[in-house]
């Protein structure tokens, strides 16, 4: 074995070997036994559990492995079950999709178990390199995954432009991270913030920030480098879609902070105040984009935007408590965005694509159930207790006050306020409005019951008793190095 | 220093000499009957210069996209090889799982007939 | 003793059972046994922890379950402060005596109920055994919770189960009414106590009674003004008030006998009422810092009692009466309480459970007896007919009245005794009122049970088959099965012994309950811990026998009262109400309160309406109207500024609004090369900005 390296690395890099494994095996399996939805999905979700199972093995546990490529921590571990989570959700909302559109379950089970392979490392990388190749894993599976509908025109449109401009971000990307190296002579995470420290800021650490902004603000799709977020979510698959929102947003935050507080705390009043115009930005041009929109998919994904900027309250905030808030605010958004969109999913029937506004006209007097869930969760992302969304703004804006960023905060709770109005305009059209063409009943199987019931209580339960979520985010928060300079700044 | 790249000088002339050695020899031998197709670059595979708009088969991008795939695994092989003495058995193991890994997408392209011309 | 947590819960897993399963599939005995089962463990794990906590030295024992709401930074007096509660349960004195009285009276009345509720169909028997014991969990989180927040969804969950259980028989109009004025009135009450609770969290910057008792004990005692704390303690006692059915707020409780008559006995008797007392006692460091508000609490206690008890003196249906009786003891507990006398109150809140939740499951029996018959005037000579029902009702009967050894007299004495000392005016009232409750009772008894049959004729049963006829016809008042008449018996023990523990030292004992409460009525602090006890003037043993003897001597003669009234010279009570028709029709109307809140708040909220809808049409209409005519006056002038200015202007937003929509569609267009061209600008705008922040200083 090579200098550095020993057997318990491998030990450390479990959930992510699991992963691999099982995604071979479904590829296997999708091409050597005949065609059977059922067990590819079984052991898709079988190796998702077996991934959670693995990573809450390092439960407590603070180290680096793999010479300081990776790091083993509750912020991963916190990150490692969020996107695992939200991988699960999406298969078994997927499973009726995959039927009613006739798309190959193998290869998209195993694209999707690859994406999380991406986030994973996102999670937990520590080093430039490690990041980025978790980045790149996670983006060639979303660019395949986009266009998975080949008939449809609008699926492959999605597909060739999230891989253009995609492909164009990391360009940005990688600029910044090669001026970086270039800066410091090192791409460990630890090693820049240790050569940066001590010294004033020089113009070319300025530029990459700007540069890495520029980069992962195209991943959590910040204004204004949001453009390819609306077509992709609206031509994608819709659980593609619900993944790429969740799953993609959470592993790029996580790398984004590991990136700016773990290696840049030198430059924080920088950065900070670039992430304060990116937030005032996105929250406000998301919010506002979402008002007139007719696609349900399209105004989601707005809606997932709008999102992003209050998640970025927290980078912003910057402390301790603002990640901690912030990662609260990911738990919880996870629940109500996933579930909103397994609704539409459930929506898409044989004789109906579901994703227009005007679709959801009188579904309470057709489908109560579905109205209910729906009505939960569109008051959950608008931030009305006891939904879990409200506990989760709660915290980041108070936050933000208690760290000083007054404005911030009084700009997101107006952008609150601004949001209702396009989450209550689908609860007034699940009761107020006429009739939508009537199509075939809608089915919930059981993946899908499963799936909502996860959403449902998640929603709710994190709504009356938030303290379970917020333990976990505090102790994740808690791993992660570089606060202390980030204070000594302000 | 430049002692160094004595060798390689050598062997760029042994490679001239041979190559002009060959021609002579050929051009001594051969009978000389031309035609079009003889003076083509290639007697035989595709045509050099046709229309740019010519339609032709996609399966030319799966072929090609799978052979850039396999021959990136045998660029990555080269520098193994040199060190393999280094890596010792550790190595070793961690190239088969590489290619056990790489013959896993060669069975998958197979079984979906991506090799299949017709 | 970490599993008192459990001791909620149990009654809790129950009614999740009986309400998820058990109301589709499962039969009438196994729901009744599960909601049996739930609540006898309770009340074993109850009496366990009861135990153990007379073993420890602090008399206090506290389990953290979860942290519960994270800290959330909220202003207080004191800056910023983090609003945080932890799932906490808090066994104490006082919280484990209410606890016996929950699970022990909760479990018998289960048992009665059993029986009692046997006519109903399926489903309604399981949604009942449901809701009750979807109560007890409440009940048992309201006394255990350790903080306001806790207490406070207890507080709304029995309130919940209470309009539940009052509307149980939600087809009949009157239930369903009476369930509703119970949750409206209960939600002003509501009202106060939130605004206590964050009183509470804005002065103390905690919700935890043991630290809100601690810090207020640093207070200075608020004996010359009104201030904070007499704030927070008003505000918790409108609370209080509202849910414990005193002046102004007692309209809903005898309403809430519509519900089945074990609901009567075990919330609107036993637990749920008595919880504003408890909350009061609870928090007795703050009243103790208020004394102007306890005066209040201690004079709202008194003329409830005797405003209830006048009303009880003239009622006829035996459940209203019971109903008068028990707002009237409730006052007699917030007397307590008012002159500071808090673990006699309690001590009055455990006695008055047992003989009430008695004399209410007796009635019950006599209302099952004759068949769904309420009327006092159709009842009479029943001891003929239910003989277990007569004696354990009169044994209670006996205890609400105050005869000695009777558990109603040490309780009832203790505070006549401290309201003498604290004020003799209160004092006079209680004894009135204890004269009254001994005359109603009585009463009850003397018209229900003795004399002759006055109810309806009933076919024998030689006529007809009896097999198949029970159950459709009524056979004549009968005896009710053993699973009611042994829940009677228990408590008819309880009713006479329960006093026991609180034997004053005047009589030789040592009043036990009252030294076995105190470490809950004060600050943890021990040198707090004598002060209450030297702050109250003494009486001399002779002085205290003399009003003891007094006070029996009221009730004695108010039971003789009855007696010659209803058993010796009938028709007396008659001619009385006849000679004094003014006063006794105010009383049977129960002195038109119901009316005057109808024709107040009610008409007063519906007139509001109409006038606002009045002065709408006439005044807003008339305005604009008349603003109508004068603009048409002024057009013509506005016209020429219209076409020029106003529209000008008024184009313009439109067209700045228009373009920029236009601007950010255009923006969205669909291409790939504007949208890298948009990241671009977007990181050459950062640059830039930065540049500038750089080298021109910004």
């Amino acid at each position: 074995m090579p200098a550095g390296f020993s057997a318990l690395d491998f030990y450390y890099i479990l959930p992510e070997l699991l992963l691999t494994g099982g995604a071979m095996v479904v590829l296997l399996l999708a091409v050597l036994t005949p065609r059977n939805d059922n067990l590819l999905l079984g052991v898709s979700l079988g190796t998702l559990v077996a991934s959670v199972l693995s990573v809450s093995l390092f439960s407590g546990l603070d180290v680096t492995a793999a010479r300081g490529l990776l790091a083993v921590d509750s912020f991963a571990a916190f990150f490692k079950f969020i996107v695992l989570l939200s991988a699960g959700l999406t298969m078994l909302m997927s499973a009726p999709y995959l039927r009613v559109e006739g798309l190959k379950a193998g290869e998209y089970y195993f694209l999707i178990l690859c994406a999380t392979l991406g986030m994973m490392f996102m999670a937990s990388g520590v080093d430039l390199i490690t990041l980025f190749i978790g980045l790149e894993t996670m983006a060639v599976s979303f660019y395949i995954l986009a266009g998975f509908l080949k008939p449809n025109p609008r699926s492959n449109e999605a597909a060739v432009k999230y891989f253009l401009l995609g492909a164009f971000s990391l360009g940005v990307l990688l600029y910044g991270m090669s001026l970086v190296y270039g800066a410091t002579g090192t791409t460990s995470l630890q090693g820049i913030a240790v050569a940066l420290s001590g010294q004033s800021p020089s113009m070319v650490i300025v530029l990459a920030v700007v540069l890495i902004g520029a980069g992962m603000g195209f991943k959590i799709a910040a204004v204004p480098f949001h453009m390819w977020a609306p077509d992709v979510y609206e031509g994608a698959p819709t659980p593609v879609t619900a993944f790429l929102s969740v799953g993609s947003k959470a592993a790029s935050f996580a790398m984004l902070l590991r990136i700016f507080v773990e290696a840049l705390p030198a430059v924080a009043a920088d950065w900070s105040a670039l992430f304060w115009v990116l937030a005032v930005l996105t929250m406000t041009l998301g919010n506002i984009a979402a008002l007139t929109q007719s696609n349900l998919k399209r105004m989601l994904a707005y809606s997932s935007i709008a999102h992003a900027g209050y998640l970025l309250i927290g980078v912003v905030v910057g402390t301790e408590r603002g990640v901690a808030s912030m990662l609260v605010y990911l738990g919880v958004y996870l629940f109500m965005q996933l579930g909103a969109f397994a609704i539409v999913v459930a929506m898409r029937r044989s004789d109906v694509v579901g994703d227009e506004l005007k679709d959801l006209g009188g579904l309470f007097r057709r489908s109560p159930a579905a109205a209910f869930m729906m009505l939960l969760f569109m008051l959950s992302l608008g931030g009305i207790p006891p939904t879990a969304g409200f506990m989760g703004k709660v915290w980041l804006f108070g936050a933000a006050v208690d760290a000083g960023f007054v404005w911030l905060a009084v700009i997101a709770v107006a952008n609150s306020a601004v949001s209702l109005y396009y989450y209550l305009r689908v609860v007034v059209f699940m009761w107020m409005h006429e009739d939508a063409q009537p199509g075939s009943p809608l089915v919930f199987g059981p993946a899908m019951t499963v799936a909502l019931g996860i959403a449902i209580l998640g929603t709710v339960v994190f709504g009356i008793y938030p303290q379970l979520l917020f333990e976990q985010a505090q102790a994740a928060a808690g791993t992660l190095e570089g606060f202390s300079a980030t204070v000594a700044l302000r | 220093m430049l002692d160094a790249y004595i060798p390689v000088l050598l062997f760029v002339l042994v490679a001239i000499g041979f190559a002009i050695f060959t021609l002579m020899v050929s051009s001594l031998v051969q009978s000389s009957r031309y035609n079009r197709v003889k003076l083509e670059p290639y007697e035989c595979g595709i045509e050099p210069v046709t229309d740019a708009r010519d339609r032709y088969s996609v399966r030319y991008y799966l072929i090609a996209m799978l052979f850039v795939i396999f021959d990136v695994e045998t660029v990555f092989m080269f520098p193994w090889a040199v060190i393999m003495d280094e890596l010792a058995l550790f190595g070793l193991i961690e190239m088969l799982v590489f290619l056990f890994i790489l013959v896993l997408g060669y069975v998958y392209a197979w079984r979906k007939g991506a090799l299949e011309w017709a | 003793m970490d599993f008192i947590w459990l001791i909620p819960l149990l009654p809790g897993v129950g009614a999740a059972i009986n309400g998820l399963l058990g109301i589709r599939y499962f039969s009438k005995v196994l729901a009744a046994r599960i909601a049996c089962a739930t609540m006898g463990a309770a009340l074993l794990l109850s009496l366990v922890a009861f135990l153990e906590l007379l073993g420890l030295e602090h008399r206090e024992h506290v389990v953290t379950l979860a942290h519960w709401i994270p800290p959330i930074p909220l202003e207080t007096a004191s800056g910023i402060g983090a609003f945080e509660v932890p799932w906490a349960f808090r066994l104490d004195p006082l919280s484990g005596m209410m606890i016996l009285i929950v699970t022990g009276i909760g479990f018998l009345i289960h048992l009665y109920s059993t029986a009692y509720m046997d006519h109903e169909p399926r489903g309604g028997y399981v949604r009942f055994f449901c809701y009750l014991n979807l109560f007890c969990f409440f009940m048992l989180t309201l006394v255990l919770g350790s903080t306001f927040l806790v207490m406070f969804v207890g507080w709304e969950g029995v309130g919940l189960c209470s309009y539940l259980l009052i509307g149980f028989w939600y087809h009949k109009q009157s239930a369903s009414d009476a369930g509703k004025k119970a949750f409206i009135v209960n939600r002003i009450g509501d009202f106060g106590f939130v605004l206590g609770v964050f009183l509470v969290f804005y002065t103390f910057g905690t919700v935890d009674f043991r630290e809100v008792a601690e810090a207020a004990s640093h207070m200075p005692v608020e004996v010359a003004g009104f201030g904070v704390v007499s704030a927070i303690c008003l505000l918790l006692f409108v609370g209080a008030v509202g849910k414990s059915a005193q002046i102004p707020l007692y309209v809903w409780l005898p309403d809430a006998m519509e519900g089945p008559t074990p609901v009567s006995a075990l919330i609107h008797a036993a637990t749920m009422v008595t919880a504003g007392v408890y909350m009061v006692g609870r928090n007795a460091v703050l009243f103790e810092h208020a004394p102007m508000v306890m005066t209040v609490v201690a004079t709202v206690g008194a003329l409830t009692a005797l405003m209830a008890a006048t009303i009880g003196l003239v009622q006829t249906d035996i459940k209203k009466v019971l109903a008068y009786s028990t707002v009237s003891q409730l006052g007699y507990m917030f007397l307590a309480t008012g002159v500071g006398a808090f673990a006699a109150g309690a001590f009055h809140l455990m006695t008055h459970a047992f003989f009430k939740a008695l004399l209410f499951l007796g009635s019950g029996s006599v209302i099952h007896a004759m068949d769904e018959e309420q009327d006092m005037k159709k009842m009479g000579g029943l001891k003929y007919y239910m003989g277990t029902t007569f004696i354990t009702m009169f044994i209670g009967a006996i205890a609400i009245a105050g005869v000695p050894p009777f558990s109603g007299f040490f309780s009832k004495d203790e505070i006549l005794y401290r309201t003498f000392l604290s004020n003799k005016w209160l004092w006079g009232l209680a004894v009135v009122t204890a004269g009254m409750t001994a005359f109603y009772m009585f009463r009850l008894i003397f018209m229900t049970f003795f004399g002759d049959y006055r109810g309806p004729g009933w076919k024998h049963e030689e006529h007809g088959g009896h097999a198949e006829e029970h159950g459709h016809t009524w056979h004549g008042p009968h005896e009710s099965p053993r699973l009611m008449t042994v829940p009677l018996m228990v408590l008819a023990v309880g009713a006479f012994a329960a006093g026991f523990v609180g034997v004053p030292a005047a009589l030789g004992g040592g009043n036990a309950i009252e030294h076995f409460l105190e470490p809950s009525f004060v600050a943890t602090s021990a040198s707090h811990a004598g002060e209450a006890e030297h702050a109250v003037a003494h009486l001399s043993h002779g002085a205290e026998l003399a009003l003891m003897a007094f006070s029996v001597l009221v009730g004695l003669a108010g039971i003789s009262l009855a007696y010659h009234l209803y058993v010796r010279r009938r028709g007396q009570a008659d001619r009385l109400a006849a000679n004094w028709s003014v006063a006794h029709r105010v009383l049977l109307n129960k002195y038109y309160v119901d009316e005057a809140y109808g024709a107040t708040a009610i008409d007063g909220t519906m007139a509001s309406a109409r006038g606002l809808w009045t002065v709408d049409r006439r005044v807003v209409d008339g305005a604009v109207n008349g603003a109508g005519w004068l603009t048409r006056a002024l057009s013509w002038v506005s016209h020429v500024l219209d076409k020029y200015v106003v529209d000008g202007l008024v184009n313009l937003v439109g067209w700045i609004c228009q373009e920029g929509s236009y601007l950010f569609r255009r923006v969205q267009t669909g291409l790939i090369q504007n949208y890298a061209v948009a990241t671009l600008f977007g990181v050459f705008a950062f640059i830039t900005m930065y540049l500038v922040a750089r080298y021109v200083g910004v």
